[in-house]
């Protein structure tokens, strides 16, 4: 069996009842820019590309908006924003802890049509942290798409059976006395962290808040630090 | 399927390597595959819950082997073929057969932003079976082991928890996965004592949290 990437790329779309590309001669997109040594994927997903687009399968200019979006509209900012206003306004936060998606798009954010969001509050007695242990599922609507490690073996393997652990591993404290709730996100609900105000932020205003508020954070694995502590780093 | 993809309480991953300021796509490709993959969803050959089982059935060592957007990749060649939108001939030129028609894309750019950052969640009316548990109820998981698609994890199987809160009615993946009839029923959130799953290595107050299936549970 051959064990090189392209090996492995052959033998699956093989296995899909497809020959492999051996020769990227024939590739029509030449509009974009060039990397020195283009890596074999990149010269197979421009190949693709290149034949759905001609093929009316897919629009072009679809595809750079889907990218934009996720790179520049879709991302933690977003959370940050829900999770700064339910600090600020408790009527808000109820709200969001009752109908999380109306709470959510009351600021204009959405999402999937499919999924429906939850917000978990984090308290002094209760941590929570999401996983997805069967997939990736996250809650694109307001983080964006997640990160390498939420998507790994390592993290979904151990974030049900060590919490502790992980959260550790993220330089997290959670008092031996409180309590750890793991979500795992087998479903089409998806989960975002209220996490806890912190000392030292009473004053802010909602929009420095905001500014404190960590992806982590809203994934559980990390607690939002006080503006002494340096915040965000 | 216990196949790779059910992590769970799995031992030996490695550390968990976190990349500080992480970009959102760590190359060109990985964008421009992640973006075909939701425009060519729209065409609705296949749903959520199918294309995962068809990341499913890649073997453990490839499984593992590649990056989460080769596997996107890979994925989107097998269901572009197996759904006769692609012949494996074109797959290897990166052109269209000679006198294939051309289709017209059902994802244009300005449905972009509406679409992908407005939608509202759209579940809340489907019609399904009547919810078999209510809330505060102890229920216990299923011990099945099915050979194709199923949402429930490993882990949980077989084992006692507490029904917390009913989220009403979902599509059912284990048939949708295999566009079966669909059998929208209820999920609900169940909470599972860390010790039930994991024995005495857990602390006492800890739990796990699942969104289970109303089939995927009996009363207890």
């Amino acid at each position: 069996m051959d064990t090189t990437r392209r090996g492995f790329l052959k033998t699956a779309v093989t296995a899909a009842g497809a020959a492999a590309a051996h020769d990227h001669a024939h590739a029509q997109d030449h509009d974009h820019e060039h990397q020195a040594v283009p890596s074999d994927l990149t010269l197979r997903v421009k190949s693709l590309e290149s034949l759905l687009v001609q093929k009316g399968l897919v629009d072009r200019a679809a595809l750079d908006a889907l990218v934009d979006t996720y790179e520049h509209k879709l991302g933690p900012r977003n959370g940050a924003r829900v999770v700064a206003r339910a600090w600020v306004d408790p009527a808000y936060k109820q709200r969001l802890l009752a109908d999380t998606d109306a709470a959510i798009a009351e600021l204009g954010f959405g999402g999937q049509q499919g999924e429906r969001m939850v917000a978990i509050e984090n308290t002094p007695q209760v941590h929570n942290l999401v996983v997805c242990t069967l997939c990736s599922c996250y809650p694109w609507s307001v983080l964006g798409l997640p990160p390498v490690w939420y998507k790994s073996a390592a993290y979904r393997s151990r974030a049900v059976i060590d919490p502790r652990g992980v959260l550790r591993e993220f330089g997290t404290e959670v008092p031996e006395d409180a309590e750890v709730r793991v979500w795992d996100s087998t479903a089409d609900l998806r989960y975002l962290v209220l996490p806890e105000r912190p000392a030292g932020a009473e004053n802010l205003s909602e929009e420095a808040l905001a500014a404190l508020i960590t992806r982590d954070a809203m994934i559980g694995v990390a607690k939002v630090k006080s503006p002494r502590e340096g915040g965000r780093s | 399927m216990n196949g790779s993809h059910d992590l769970g309480g799995m031992q030996n991953m490695g550390p968990i390597r976190y990349e500080k300021n992480e970009p959102v796509f760590h190359a060109r490709w990985e964008g421009r595959i992640y973006a075909m993959n939701r425009a060519l969803g729209l065409w609705r050959k296949w749903n959520g819950y199918s294309s995962r089982y068809q990341s499913e059935q890649f073997s453990p060592a490839d499984y593992f082997r590649m990056s989460y957007y080769e596997r996107w990749y890979t994925r989107i060649v097998q269901l572009l073929v197996n759904n006769k939108m692609v012949t494996p001939a074109e797959i290897e030129r990166g052109k269209p057969a000679k006198g294939s028609t051309k289709a017209t894309p059902p994802l244009t750019a300005d449905q972009v932003v509406p679409m992908f950052t407005k939608g509202v969640f759209a579940g809340r009316d489907l019609a399904g079976a009547a919810p078999r548990f209510r809330a505060g109820q102890p229920v216990r998981v299923r011990n099945m082991h099915p050979t194709g698609h199923t949402r429930l994890p490993r882990y949980a199987r077989g084992k006692p928890g507490t029904l917390e809160r009913d989220y009403g009615v979902f599509p059912f993946p284990d048939a949708i996965a295999h566009f079966l009839p669909d059998k929208p029923q209820h999920v609900y959130s169940v909470r599972f004592a860390a010790r039930e799953l994991w024995g005495e290595q857990a602390k006492p107050q800890d739990a796990v949290y699942i969104d289970l299936w109303d089939d995927y549970l009996e009363p207890a």
